[in-house]
């Protein structure tokens, strides 16, 4: 249980980003191309990056499970990206959007990484106009902005409801011409099974080419994990279906420290559950709450039609108990309001697991057409799903899982605790603490890929000696051949249940026990029931069809059994954690108004977890975080 | 799109289409689904098709999908014959069963095209769609620091324009509706999007001169005004933009040291 050494820059925390790059060891242009960088993942961060470490020079080999790189789940983020640009003279500042992160992060997050993610959060909304994403334009043709929760000025840019896309796409362009020019080789339908680590260093990876079956392996003076986060631990989630944990957890069975996985977003709204065929569940973007007003019935079970409960039988609870912010309240407050409120009965819906969320006044102020445009994409969508036009009765939704803040832990040069491998994005730890603030993930991808990495990853290139190495190595024969044996296994049992059936059981003991509320007896009862639920995968799973051949069955199996190897570890992280923060909520944490109560004394730490085995208890290292230029206080949105 | 006049469930009987490989003759597997909830999607249909088929002892059907919420571009089906089947401005994962009636026979099968091989049951090759936009479809601007955003102004209704055509997913859509299989309306979205914008002007006449051409060469067809493409289209992304495309290639051609 040691401190370890983030190698965060000291002095003035505005230049230390600066200065932190001007101690960097550098690569001259001309021998970039004799390095090789892996680039697993292809989303903002893995784009981003592959194509700017290209555009260097260096010799980059990148990875993606989709057909094609454009169509990684980033594409599908709707609301905005933040930037301190203060274009609308609302006095905001580099510094304001720091401390807002930090803030919104409930104090769980490193200062210096925020800081300079506040610091470039400008230059990514420059590159990204200079590349052609088409963002929201004023009549003038200057940039547009729109207000997003746990702030209180209007920094989000965007792009419609795709802001996602259209910087993806951004990216994705900027990705084709390095591979047009012949700086970076696209793998698609390549699946990361394992991280080869050779004299301590990560020097390469071993893909399944998804497609043939057949594995590859590939060496690299450096590997970057862009692999985005583990929401589908839930089984349902709002992340896409492919979206997985394997490449990560290869790496952390491998030795690089897994952190803070108990740190999960739930996010407010989203289109309830409606049933048990129910395969994912769709994010209504939190732009919504610009104009939307959320409120349920005062009185429990009230089976009126919204339009018939007069103004004073609603309690338009965000705007009573968090006047301040009122509907624009953070994330995790937000969904926590509305599972206070449905426990107490005053749900609404066939399920009573759902709340409103009505554009009646915004509609009768702005009038139907300004709506429209600010908002007519995603009430389309709402209505495909659901069947209601939410342009006349209110939208009902629910908190989702949505993004997680927990990850690989990395240090300030987003390197991992392996040498040689770093990790960007979602797939870290690094900036969003306990609670992620809406329109910060587009930010913090972007950042670490087009900005951060290419300067950082010259520690492992330029900084430290290693042998060339070929895919001949023995570690590499070893890897593939474990990976290759798991894969035997599973399709080995022809067992009675489908993968689809075990991963909804796990599901539902994750967001029954290790969702929204959480505490002690529970969580140790959700490590006990997942473990045993391994136990049936291994024994009873049935997977239809051959190794050597396209198999989504076989890939979906594959991520499932990591899955239940990470459940239990979260949950046993979320039980080590006796404080309430952000995301995290133990009931038996909370303050008489039932807010989250932190810990700062024995929990102002990032929980990095060593490896030991499955099913054994992995060791835990602390890193300590100070808050040298934000002030410890209890967050308040009131 | 109406809930209300909907039964809660009907029984549906799917005809998968089955093909080992490329090289496969291919033929359609029948699957009787009973109690299909109408609030389903298409795919969580197809979703329970598949646990009956791995109940049954068979191997379950190949698809793509990921997003399932209509921007990621993955699914591809066809579905009676109707690219993303019968609702306008939808992706097949968007698609629910309260647009089946009760004792509907389905079709499924995959995208069609040349320019798409196919690899296993519905799961085509659109990596054809990348070379395209590899041909030009960005702008050269390298990571850096370019000017300050907002020192480049871009008139509101251009700014819309180049959003409407930006809109594209690259599902192939359009290709695959087309009697044709032209790839133009994915090729003049992208191409439109950037000759809108003051941004995409110094690569104007490159681009499309590239991306036009490397799309004939990838043997997609060409339009002959059938309007397929559009009306398929997830997004409803304008024809107009291959006119702008043609536009643009001709002026390309003839106006530019480039085209001569």
């Amino acid at each position: 249980m040691t401190n370890f050494d983030s190698k965060c820059p000291t002095g003035p925390i505005e230049d230390r980003w600066t200065k932190h790059k001007f101690d960097l060891p550098l690569v001259n242009p001309a021998n970039r191309r004799k390095f090789t960088v892996i680039v697993v993942g292809s989303g903002l961060a893995g784009s981003a990056a592959a194509a700017s470490l290209g555009e260097m020079g260096y010799n980059v080999l990148n990875f993606c499970i989709q057909d094609s790189p454009r169509r990684a789940h980033s594409i599908a983020a709707q609301g905005g990206i933040n930037a301190a640009k203060n274009y609308r003279n609302d006095g905001d500042s580099v510094h304001r959007l720091f401390y807002d992160t930090v803030k919104g992060g409930d104090f769980r997050a490193r200062e210096s990484n925020v800081y300079r993610l506040a610091e470039v959060s400008n230059n990514i909304i420059d590159q990204a106009a200079a590349q052609g994403v088409p963002f929201a334009r004023e009549y003038g043709g200057l940039l547009d902005n729109r207000s997003f929760g746990g702030a209180q000025v209007s920094r989000t840019f965007y792009a419609r409801g795709q802001t996602g896309q259209q910087l993806l796409l951004g990216a994705y362009s900027a990705l084709m011409r390095q591979v047009s020019a012949g700086t970076v080789r696209m793998f698609p339908r390549r699946e990361m099974v394992d991280l080869a680590v050779i004299d301590g260093q990560a020097r390469g990876i071993v893909v399944r080419n998804l497609i043939t079956g057949e594995y590859e392996r590939y060496a690299a003076d450096a590997v970057l994990l862009c692999t985005g986060g583990y929401g589908n631990v839930f089984y349902l989630s709002t992340n896409a279906k492919a979206c997985n944990v394997t490449a990560a957890w290869r790496a952390h069975r491998r030795g690089a420290y897994f952190a803070n996985p108990c740190f999960t977003q739930i996010h407010p709204t989203c289109i309830p559950v409606s049933g048990d065929y129910q395969s994912k569940l769709t994010l209504m973007s939190e732009s919504l709450r610009n104009d939307g007003r959320v409120w349920v019935p005062k009185q429990a079970g009230d089976s009126r039609k919204p339009s018939e409960i007069p103004e004073q039988e609603r309690d338009y609870y965000l705007e009573r108990r968090y006047p301040s912010f009122g509907n624009l309240a953070p994330r995790d407050v937000a969904s926590r309001a509305a599972k206070v409120e449905c426990d107490a009965g005053q749900g609404v819906g066939p399920t009573g697991q759902a709340v409103f969320l009505d554009f009646r006044d915004a509609i009768a102020r702005d009038g139907k057409p300004v709506i429209e445009a600010k908002y007519g994409n995603l009430f389309q969508m709402y209505e495909m799903i659901t069947g209601t036009n939410p342009y006349e009765v209110p939208m009902m939704i629910y908190p989702a899982v949505h993004y997680t803040m927990g990850g690989l832990w990395v240090d300030y040069n987003l390197e991992s605790s392996i040498p040689g491998l770093f990790v960007l994005g979602e797939a870290n730890f690094s900036d969003h603490g306990a609670n992620r603030l809406g329109a910060s993930a587009l930010m913090q991808g972007l950042a670490d890929g087009y900005f951060v990495a290419p300067s950082t990853v010259t520690v492992q290139i330029a900084g430290r000696k290693r042998e060339a190495v070929t895919t001949e190595h023995e570690v590499f024969a070893a890897i593939e051949h474990e990976a290759r044996e798991r894969n035997t296994k599973i399709l080995g049992v022809r067992g009675s249940r489908s993968a689809t059936d075990i991963h909804r059981e796990l599901g539902k003991i994750m967001w029954e026990k290790v969702g929204m509320g959480r505490n002690a007896t529970g969580l140790a009862e959700a490590a006990k029931e997942i473990s045993a639920l391994r136990e049936v995968f291994w024994n009873d799973v049935h997977v239809s069809g051959d190794p050597n051949h396209l198999n989504p069955g076989l890939e979906h199996a594959a991520r499932l059994a990591d899955f239940l190897e990470l459940g239990e570890f979260f949950a046993l992280d979320a039980l080590h954690r006796n404080e309430s923060c952000g995301g995290h909520f133990r009931e038996e944490y909370q303050t008489s108004e039932g807010e989250a109560q932190r810990n700062d004394e024995e929990f102002s730490y990032a929980a990095a977890w060593e490896f030991q085995g499955v099913g054994q208890k992995p060791t835990l290292h602390k890193e300590d975080l100070s808050f040298e230029y934000v002030k410890l206080a209890t967050r308040s949105y009131k | 799109m109406s809930a209300q006049a909907h039964p809660e469930s009907i029984n549906v009987k799917l005809h998968l289409w089955r093909q080992a490989g490329p090289e496969d003759p291919g033929s359609f597997e029948k699957v009787e689904l009973k109690d299909i909830s109408t609030h389903m999607s298409f795919l969580e249909m197809i979703d329970v098709a598949n646990e009956q088929i791995l109940e049954g002892g068979g191997v379950a059907v190949c698809f793509d999908h990921d997003c399932r919420e209509g921007i990621c571009g993955m699914c591809s089906m066809v579905i009676n014959g109707q690219v993303h089947g019968p609702e306008p401005g939808v992706t097949t994962c968007q698609l629910h069963m309260r647009s089946f009636a009760d004792g509907d026979e389905i079709y499924v099968e995959p995208f069609r095209a040349s320019g798409f091989p196919i690899v296993r049951d519905l799961v085509v090759d659109r990596s054809a769609l990348d070379k395209i936009v590899m041909a030009g479809g960005y702008i050269s601007v390298n990571t850096g620091s370019p000017q300050d955003a907002n020192s480049m102004l871009v008139p509101k209704d251009k700014a819309d324009l180049a959003m409407d055509a930006a809109a594209c997913i690259g599902c192939g859509a359009c290709v695959a509706a087309c009697p044709n299989a032209a790839a133009m309306l994915f090729t003049g979205a992208k191409v439109s999007q950037l000759a809108l914008l003051p941004q995409g002007q110094p690569e104007r006449a490159s681009r499309v001169l590239g991306m036009v051409d490397t799309m004939d060469s990838l043997g997609f067809g060409n339009c002959t005004n059938e309007y397929e493409c559009m009306a398929a289209c997830p997004k409803e992304i304008d024809v107009s933009n291959i006119a702008r495309m043609n536009r643009e290639y001709l002026r390309s051609s003839i106006g530019s040291a480039e085209g001569v």
